[in-house]
């Protein structure tokens, strides 16, 4: 959808977007500019003393002055090695640093971008941008530009040298490089784009392998693996043929390169041969620039096909940075409480955990109703509220909406009486704490998950918060405590252990507003009545707003919001709900089947266990 | 040991072996017509030495026999040196050749690589389909995928690239040095005395850098999933203020990442650079040498020239022979790893491969069963379902229910001695699987949707299905209305950006996938728990009506969804515990009769609340 769209509207190949980066690496541009001609130069050399010794040694029938011409190609090939050895070194390191810089800056864009950003494009799209399409434009301002400079100068320099000493023939030569140039020029183009469907097709095949493996129970009880292969078999052959067209395309490629590079030898006999029978050298000087010359012309054409490819990587890259969020803090509010990456602190005051929603409008952004009409609720602090509804009514908006991170179409939320933009993102989110439903832990130890909540945080203070939510015992149970490896994405502990440590993260900062999305993963029986124990502690105290899916949070709840569809159709306590007889009624009575069931069958599991 | 490993390397290039069946041949005609091309390059060089020396400089030519005869046929070398466009047509001639040859090889080998890349896919595909359900609970998916996908890669490009062009360096090598030592031997020895030492250098560098490597692809890895750490946590970075943080830590990274590579820079341009100085000293002792050579007349200008021109032939291929044969050993490990999938066995076929009538009473048989590695999850299992009937399996999570169903399935076999299940008294150990699988229509409660239209999905099981049929049964599972909502119907896709499916919606489209086509036996297991309670009842009364002929197995934990059972069994801890009609089981004191008063609502919710309190 939105990725194609940039893609042809950049002038000069989308460049001038990258020039503060170019800027910023000017120097070590420039040194890889001016040693790639030195190398070129040294390069054309060869011949150019290769001429010399022939005609001088062998035309001549002596040996005298070869102490010299050794020194001077002695002295070539150390211009070559030492600008070749710099060039390389400083073209791959520009490369390196470009794409580091790109990187960096696209990671520290990404965390100033709301959520509309998240929710419109996916992990795998933005992880591509900045992992991939940053090398690509790296790649391209480096190497394509050191290459395309290269092979200007030897295509140049070699028809400089051979117009000196044979116009006539070096024109005779020269008629074969627009003809070969225009013929690049027509078929590069097709050839990238069938390397672009070759890809394609390769993503595809991935997905079918993804599909084929976890649909593997689907597959085998409807019994359709034959259509399923069939399916994949047609893929595999079209990018069969796919290739074949882009084998086939590149087999011409590389025959009329080489038939053009005949094509000038056999100009340099026919038309040069008589040169040999004098400069012997000479001669030879042309068959190599004759035979070498064609190769160079080719890739010019594809640099530049590559600074036209760059040009969509660049579109990309540039499209992500320029996005602007849509939550974002006032100058008036930057200016005093700082952004988030260097918030002023000392301004900060105090969050007493008051929320108030006055009139307020709501509508995401990528959706088309109100979900929120003219809403007004006072959350004074110490108030515990609930939320509840089934499995995507759109329970999360007004945790979405207390957190800033989305705000109001129409109408203000209150944070301690004042409109939540008067201050900055980061004063709110620091004095808040989240728990997830699906718990989210990052690669690192323990502590490392758990100073999350509070840096610099002391032992102690990480054993009172673990205490608190009762999840000393899994701590302690690890060999290695605290500086137990979690793995990626928590991988290496079980579901409830990552929700009591999501916990405690949350609780370590001592948060005035609580804000929690309960798990309704399955978790064993006694996991989930301490991680039940747990949230009934955490919110005494504290501002609290819980999508609730247990019955006891829901029960003692001082507010209660019954969200369907999307929007809010029943508001109250419990009592006053439940005498009204309305959908939250029903929901109350289905969960509380539900869960009295399953009590029982566990209940009754156990005394079987017990037996 | 070693012999094992041997052993192993042994199997695995067997199995290589098969999968080239249908490109071996595509890849050796590519390596004959990389011979012509060779063959080619070595002869221009002779045609512009013999008109130098013979043509032009008139001395007595020391070509074979049958090219001074073809020179002669052509009016002798005097004649030629005047008309010299006969020899440059006949260096056109050969790039004729060399070219349509060379086209030739890209054009052969990319098929025997594209074929062998097809093989490869569609063998490990078919395989994997056929792999027994409890292997595939065994892998992980994306473990499995990087096999079918990178390590395919590397074997494609292990034949492709490095074998095959290996033997053409080679044969290049071979040729051009037996054309050299033909014309002199001692300018050959100068020339070729530069290759050990290039070969040498650069198989050891490779060997060095190996680790830097593999070091620099772990760290990226590392880039890599900090990024998508970064991404898929976002919530949480916010809701816990950490963007500095993150910022940090990612940029800290990241520039570890960047320095470590433009260290590994600073040694590979070193490599680069000592290469192309022994490449450029190689040119030189060859001219150097020639040309004394030709000072004291014991070799021909055109001798030297021709020369000069095989040795810039040789530069580059033995610079990429030397990382060739480094990059050879990898290999092995990946087709270990391609190898660890195709040497699973497939799903056993049935001996017997018994079609029975499936409308017959279905019967378990003292069935007990156990997972590989975990304790007895069934144990002594034994009832029995009337043909037409419904059963309804009432229990609680890890009761065994959905064991059961996947028996029943031959999802997994049952081992001899564990008792049986029959169809119509037939053991459905002797009915041919996939006609057994194809009577039975199972519909699952987290159904797996694949990314195809929703059309597609509901009539995935036949080809023939016509799209009245899809809207009919779409309409029978209360689909059809959301369906319609979308802006594309039911040519929406699944799971294409910006349309996410509901849980209930899900459940919905496999309902619709079975009504679509009808089967002798119809289990669902508890696929209406994301459908909210009134389209419950409506899809139910459906079902009813169509499948009143099938065998119906429901399985539940809600009593409403099971009221209308002609028999329930209450499964429990893997264990029958109670079994008969809604009626006697309401009334028999069991934990059945329990959970009817606690979900009819005798007893109340406010009793239960303050229990709990």
């Amino acid at each position: 959808m939105k990725k194609t769209k940039e893609k042809n509207s950049l002038p000069f190949f989308g460049i001038p977007k990258m020039m503060p980066l170019i800027i910023k690496y000017r120097k070590d541009l420039a040194v890889v500019i001016v040693t790639t001609i030195i190398f070129g130069l040294m390069e054309i050399t060869y011949p150019v003393l290769q001429r010399y010794a022939l005609n001088r040694f062998v035309e001549g029938g002596t040996l005298e002055g070869m102490g010299l011409f050794i020194l001077a190609y002695i002295a070539a090939i150390a211009g070559m090695a030492i600008s070749g050895y710099i060039n390389t070194r400083v073209c791959m390191a520009t490369e390196l640093r470009m794409n580091t810089t790109m990187r960096n800056e696209a990671m520290a864009h990404l965390q100033k971008l709301s959520f509309d950003y998240y929710n419109t494009n996916s992990v795998g799209y933005i992880h591509a941008r900045v992992m991939s399409d940053t090398g690509h434009i790296g790649e391209t301002l480096t190497w394509n530009l050191n290459d395309g400079i290269f092979f200007t100068m030897t295509v140049v320099g070699s028809i400089a040298v051979m117009l000196a000493i044979d116009p006539k023939l070096t024109a005779m030569i020269l008629v074969i490089v627009p003809v070969i140039s225009v013929f690049y020029a027509l078929f590069q183009g097709k050839l990238f784009e069938l390397n672009r469907q070759v890809r394609e097709i390769n993503s595809r095949i991935t997905g079918q392998f993804n599909e084929g493996i976890t649909g593997a129970k689907t597959i085998k009880s409807l019994v359709v693996e034959d259509r399923i292969f069939e399916d994949f078999e047609s893929e595999t052959r079209a990018i069969f043929n796919k290739s074949m067209e882009a084998a086939r395309l590149r087999g011409v490629f590389r025959a009329v390169t080489g038939m053009a590079a005949s094509a000038a030898l056999a100009i340099v006999l026919w038309q040069g041969g008589l040169i040999a029978k004098e400069e012997i050298g000479t001669f030879s000087l042309f068959m190599t620039y004759a035979r070498d010359l064609m190769e160079p012309v080719s890739m010019i054409v594809e640099s530049l096909a590559l600074f036209i490819v760059g040009k969509v990587n660049i579109g990309r890259y540039t499209a992500l940075m320029e996005s602007v969020p849509n939550v974002r803090d006032s100058e008036a509010v930057e200016e005093k409480y700082g952004d988030c990456f260097d918030p002023k602190k000392e301004n900060w005051e105090e969050l007493k955990g008051d929320i108030e929603f006055d009139h307020v409008d709501f509508q995401y952004p990528d959706g088309d109703e109100l979900v929120l009409e003219d809403f007004s609720l006072k959350i004074p602090f110490g108030t515990n509220v609930a939320i509840v509804g089934e499995t995507g009514a759109g329970k999360s908006t007004l945790v979405n909406l207390v957190c800033r991170f989305y705000e109001p179409t129409r109408g203000r939320v209150l944070i301690d009486g004042r409109d939540a933009r008067e201050r900055s993102q980061l004063w709110l989110h620091s004095g808040l704490g989240y728990v997830l439903q699906t718990p989210h832990l990052f690669s690192g130890t323990i502590r490392d998950n758990l100073l999350y909540g509070k840096p610099g945080a002391t032992d102690e203070e990480i054993y009172a918060a673990l205490e608190k939510v009762s999840a000393v015992p899994v701590v302690e149970k690890l060999e290695k405590g605290l500086d137990t490896d979690v793995g990626e994405g928590g991988s290496l502990l079980s579901t409830g252990e990552k929700q009591l440590i999501s916990f405690a993260r949350a609780i370590l900062a001592d948060p005035r507003l609580l804000v929690l999305d309960e798990a309704t993963a399955s978790v064993d029986t006694m996991t989930e009545q301490t991680i039940q124990a747990a949230i009934d502690k955490v919110i005494k105290g504290r501002t609290s707003i819980v999508i609730a899916h247990r019955l006891s949070t829901i029960r003692n709840a001082d507010i209660i919001l019954v969200v369907k569809d999307g929007k809010i159709v029943e508001q109250g306590s419990h009592d006053d709900l439940l005498a009204a007889k309305g959908y939250y009624s029903r929901l109350w009575q289905r969960q509380y089947e539900d869960e009295a069931t399953s009590r029982l069958w566990s209940e009754n599991q156990e005394k079987t266990a017990g037996n | 040991m070693k012999d094992e490993k041997r052993q192993k390397r042994k199997e695995n290039f067997r199995l290589l072996w098969t999968f080239l069946k249908g490109s071996k041949r595509w890849f050796i005609f590519g390596v004959i017509a990389s011979s012509l091309v060779s063959l080619a390059d070595m002869v221009s060089p002779q045609i512009i030495r013999a008109a130098i020396d013979n043509a032009l400089g008139g001395l007595e030519p020391d070509l074979p026999g049958w090219a001074v005869a073809l020179a002669d046929r052509f009016g002798g070398f005097e004649y030629l040196g005047e008309h010299l466009w006969i020899m440059a047509a006949a260096l056109a001639l050969i790039a004729v050749i060399r070219n349509g040859a060379q086209y030739l090889v890209g054009v052969l080998n990319n098929r025997g690589a594209e074929t062998l890349v097809k093989t490869m896919r569609d063998s490990l595909f078919s395989h994997i389909e056929r792999l027994p359900y409890a292997w595939h609970m065994k892998n992980h998916t994306g473990d499995l995928i990087q096999r079918c996908t990178s390590d395919v890669e590397s074997v494609r490009r292990f034949v492709s690239m490095q074998l095959s062009n290996v033997i053409r360096i080679v044969i290049l090598i071979v040729l051009s040095i037996w054309f050299m030592v033909r014309m002199d031997l001692r300018l050959t020895l100068v020339g070729v005395s530069m290759i050990p030492v290039i070969l040498g250098f650069t198989v050891s560098f490779g060997r060095k850098m190996h680790a830097g490597f593999e070091h620099c692809d772990e760290v990226e890895g590392q880039v890599s999933a900090l990024v998508q750490e970064n991404l898929t946590g976002v919530r949480v970075v916010r809701a816990f203020a950490r963007e500095r943080w993150e910022r940090d830590r990612f940029i800290e990274k990241d520039n570890y990442y960047c320095g470590l590579w433009v260290e590994m820079g600073k040694t590979m341009t070193r490599f680069f650079s000592i290469q192309d100085i022994l490449s450029a000293l190689q040119v030189m002792l060859v001219i150097v040498f020639g040309c004394a050579f030709c000072v004291n007349g014991t070799m021909t200008s055109g001798d030297l020239i021709a020369f000069i021109s095989y040795n810039s032939m040789l530069a580059w291929p033995i610079r990429r022979l030397g990382r060739m044969l480094i990059e050879m050993s990898k290999a092995d490990v990946s087709l270990a790893r391609i190898a660890y999938i195709m040497n699973e066995p497939e799903e056993p076929a049935s001996e017997k491969a018994l079609k029975p009538a499936m409308n017959g009473d279905i019967v378990f048989d003292h069935v007990s069963f156990a997972y590989e590695g975990s304790s007895e999850t069934l144990h002594d299992i034994s009832f029995d379902v009337e043909a037409g009937s419904t059963l309804g399996i009432l229990g609680g999570t890890g009761s065994g229910k959905s064991t059961l169903m996947l028996l029943l399935d031959k999802m997994y076999l049952l081992p001899e001695g564990s008792g049986r299940i029959t169809v119509g008294g037939t053991d459905i150990k002797d009915i041919d699987t996939e006609y057994l699988r194809s009577n039975i229509s199972m519909v699952l409660q987290e159904p797996f949707l694949f990314s195809r239209t929703i059309a597609d999905n509901i009539a995935i099981s036949s080809r023939a299905i016509t799209i009245d049929r899809v809207r009919e049964a779409s309409r029978a599972a209360s689909l059809d209305e959301s369906v319609r909502e979308f802006s594309k119907g039911y040519d929406t896709f699944v799971g294409e950006r910006g349309v996410t499916l509901s849980g209930g919606q899900k459940q919905r489209t496999a309902i619709a996938r079975a009504l679509v086509s009808p089967a002798p036996i119809m289990i669902f297991d508890d696929s209406l728990s994301a459908v909210d309670t009134e389209t419950d009842a409506k899809i139910r009364g459906e079902l009813e009506k169509r499948f009143g002929s099938s065998t119906t197995i429901l399985i539940s934990h809600r009593l409403t969804t099971l009221s209308k059972c002609d028999k329930i069994i209450v499964l429990d801890s893997g264990r029958v515990a109670e079994q008969g009609t809604p009626d006697e089981l309401r009334t028999s004191g069991g934990i059945y009769q329990k959970i009817f008063e606690i979900q009819s609502g005798a007893a109340g919710p406010e009793e239960a609340a303050g229990e709990e309190a």
